[in-house]
């Protein structure tokens, strides 16, 4: 990067304040100057480069407010012993895998269905859009009142049909998959926007030559709509589970990783240690999570991508 | 005929459960924020029997000493510094980007991938805010969603500048103008579509921010509308209907934004996405 500044900007210089002397500016730089990446390039380094970089080198050390002492792995250690840092790791797959999934098939089957002809089109469309721009904090306050277990609105109107409703965040087998739901629920419509958008570029010609043919619905669904669909797919699948292995604010509004631990995620986890004055554990949990997710992500998508282009 | 049966029975069943689903929670936001305290504090999903939105709303607003209003007075600085200067940035290497083919190009597409995917070390990030000193402060929060938010806009900016011509280019160039002038005064302007998207969708996504908040803007006095309606949870359980209201408030500006730009976020994020 720095390199380039030599060269670029003195050629900029020259070129925009003389103007009218055409022989001159012959054998000039590109029209392109490299150097428009350096502004960008100054902020993504230092702001983001830089500390990725470090973070490494800090999740070795013990690192408070006052000292920085090189500690090798004892802060990975830790990580995979302690059970509540354990549960973190793990639960962060069950949230990212439960979510993305869910993502996927809902927002599969909505974007099919809202592709066909019904009415009140428009309007489910921006309706299940909304959640998706609603501040996320918004959205964990309003339904952790909603799921309260004492006379929150969900169980008052499963209590008036006779269920008792269980106790959304507070049962500590269930706060997880609760506040799963609510991710769900809140980014369903991201997921079925592109589906829909996929179902658009789908030519109509194949639909109405399956049937000519007397294909089913079904089978015109499986041999047509789907494989023609995987673009949005692999879009699909990488985005929730990109957001999805990070997630935090919704986990730490609603339950705020409890009770105890068990609704803790690597996003939570990382927060709480950096709370706790722990800065060198807090960033091995920072690096737990930049492995989990490079681990996850560049092979499925290197892997989602290829298989695209054989078809 | 069963095309009918489907296009009506379909349709309403599904907008009754949408509405259910999707437009039910809001309304119980808006109830609860117009109920007065003990109506508010039984958590029914009723009509307020009085309604005191606006009250309340104004209550929620002098909370301690006018801190909503700060709030929204930082996170709108927050938001459009933030914005505009990704924007701009964002634009000239997406137009650099796509227009040479340099040796760089391989370097800086891998750099905004990784932006896109892998999650920023924060504690890091802390430390080298504070040796900029920049930490806990507002222009420290707009560098960081700055660094954070250009991946995203360099792509946009980078599929769209494709699709303008390059005669355009040769004849700017032809006429005159240099590097500066060729980007800002011709190509920048015809950029202007994707420029309302990238605007419209950061807008939103740093405005509702709370992580990035929480963790380079902490404390009261100048905290952003997210982190205030956080802190307020903690602070009065008590009065359910000013935490609505607040709620409410600030619900209402990427609202307005959906209203005006549903076409801009629609396309903004599903085609940021496919590229993604």
């Amino acid at each position: 990067m720095t390199t380039t500044t030599a060269p670029g900007r003195p050629a900029t210089g020259t070129e925009s304040t003389s103007p009218p002397s055409p022989g001159r500016r012959k054998p000039m730089k590109s029209p392109y100057p490299t150097w428009f990446f350096i502004p960008a390039g100054v902020f993504y380094v230092v702001l983001f480069l830089v500390p990725t970089v470090a973070s490494f080198y800090f999740s070795l050390t013990r690192w408070t407010l006052f000292s920085v002492e090189f500690i090798g792995f004892d802060n990975f250690v830790r990580f995979f012993q302690e059970p509540q840092l354990v549960q973190g790791f793990i639960n962060t797959f069950i949230y990212a895998f439960l979510t993305s999934g869910a993502k996927v098939v809902l927002g599969l089957l909505l974007g099919v269905f809202l592709s066909s002809q019904i009415i009140g089109r428009g309007f489910l469309r921006a309706t299940i859009f909304f959640p998706v721009l609603v501040s996320t904090i918004g959205v964990g306050i309003l339904f952790k009142v909603l799921m309260d277990p004492f006379g929150g609105p969900i169980n008052e109107s499963l209590a008036a049909i006779g269920i008792q409703g269980p106790g959304w965040l507070t049962d500590p087998s269930l706060a997880l998959i609760s506040v799963a739901l609510v991710d769900i629920w809140k980014g369903v419509g991201l997921a079925t926007l592109i589906y829909i958008a996929g179902m658009v570029a789908i030519p109509q010609e194949y639909f109405e030559a399956s049937k000519v043919d007397g294909a089913s619905a079904w089978s015109t669904f499986r041999h047509i709509t789907l494989p023609l669909l995987r673009p949005a797919t692999v879009t699909v699948v990488l985005l929730s589970l990109i957001g999805g292995l990070r997630s935090f604010d919704l986990i730490w509004s609603m339950t705020g990783g409890g009770p105890g631990f068990t609704s803790d995620v690597l996003a939570s986890v990382i927060y709480k240690q950096y709370q706790a004055g722990f800065f060198g554990l807090s960033t091995a949990g920072n690096v737990v999570l930049f492995v989990v997710v490079a681990a996850i992500i560049f092979p499925l998508s290197w892997w989602l991508n290829r298989k695209g282009d054989e078809s | 005929m069963r095309n009918t049966a489907w296009r009506w029975g379909g349709g309403i069943v599904a907008i009754a459960l949408a509405l259910f689903v999707f437009v039910v929670p809001f309304l119980f936001i808006v109830f609860t924020a117009g109920k007065t305290q003990a109506e508010a504090s039984a958590l029914q999903f009723t009509p307020p029997t009085q309604w005191v939105l606006f009250d309340n709303i104004v209550a929620v607003l002098q909370n301690r000493d006018y801190l909503l209003v700060t709030a929204f007075v930082n996170s709108t600085i927050l938001t459009v510094g933030a914005v505009s200067i990704m924007v701009v940035l964002g634009a000239m290497v997406g137009y650099v980007l796509q227009r040479r083919k340099s040796r760089w190009n391989p370097l800086v597409n891998s750099l905004v991938l990784a932006g896109l995917i892998i999650p920023p070390a924060v504690v890091p990030t802390i430390w080298v805010l504070q040796g900029l000193e920049l930490f806990k402060t507002l222009p420290g929060l707009i560098a960081v969603h700055v660094a954070f938010g250009l991946s995203f806009c360099i792509l946009l900016f980078r599929a769209f500048v494709a699709t303008i011509p390059r005669e355009l280019d040769e004849a700017a160039i032809i006429d005159g103008a240099g590097p500066v002038k060729l980007f800002f005064r011709v190509i920048f302007p015809l950029l202007r579509s994707v420029i309302v998207t990238v605007i419209v969708v950061q807008a939103v996504f740093v405005f509702s921010d709370f992580t990035y908040a929480l963790y380079f803007l902490p404390g009261d006095e100048n905290a952003t509308v997210q982190l205030t309606t956080f802190n307020f949870i903690s602070q009065s359980v008590s009065s359910y209907n000013l935490l609505f209201a607040d709620v409410l408030l600030i619900t209402i500006p990427p609202l307005i934004m959906y209203i005006f730009f549903q076409r801009q976020i629609v396309a903004g994020m599903t085609s940021g996405a496919v590229k993604g």
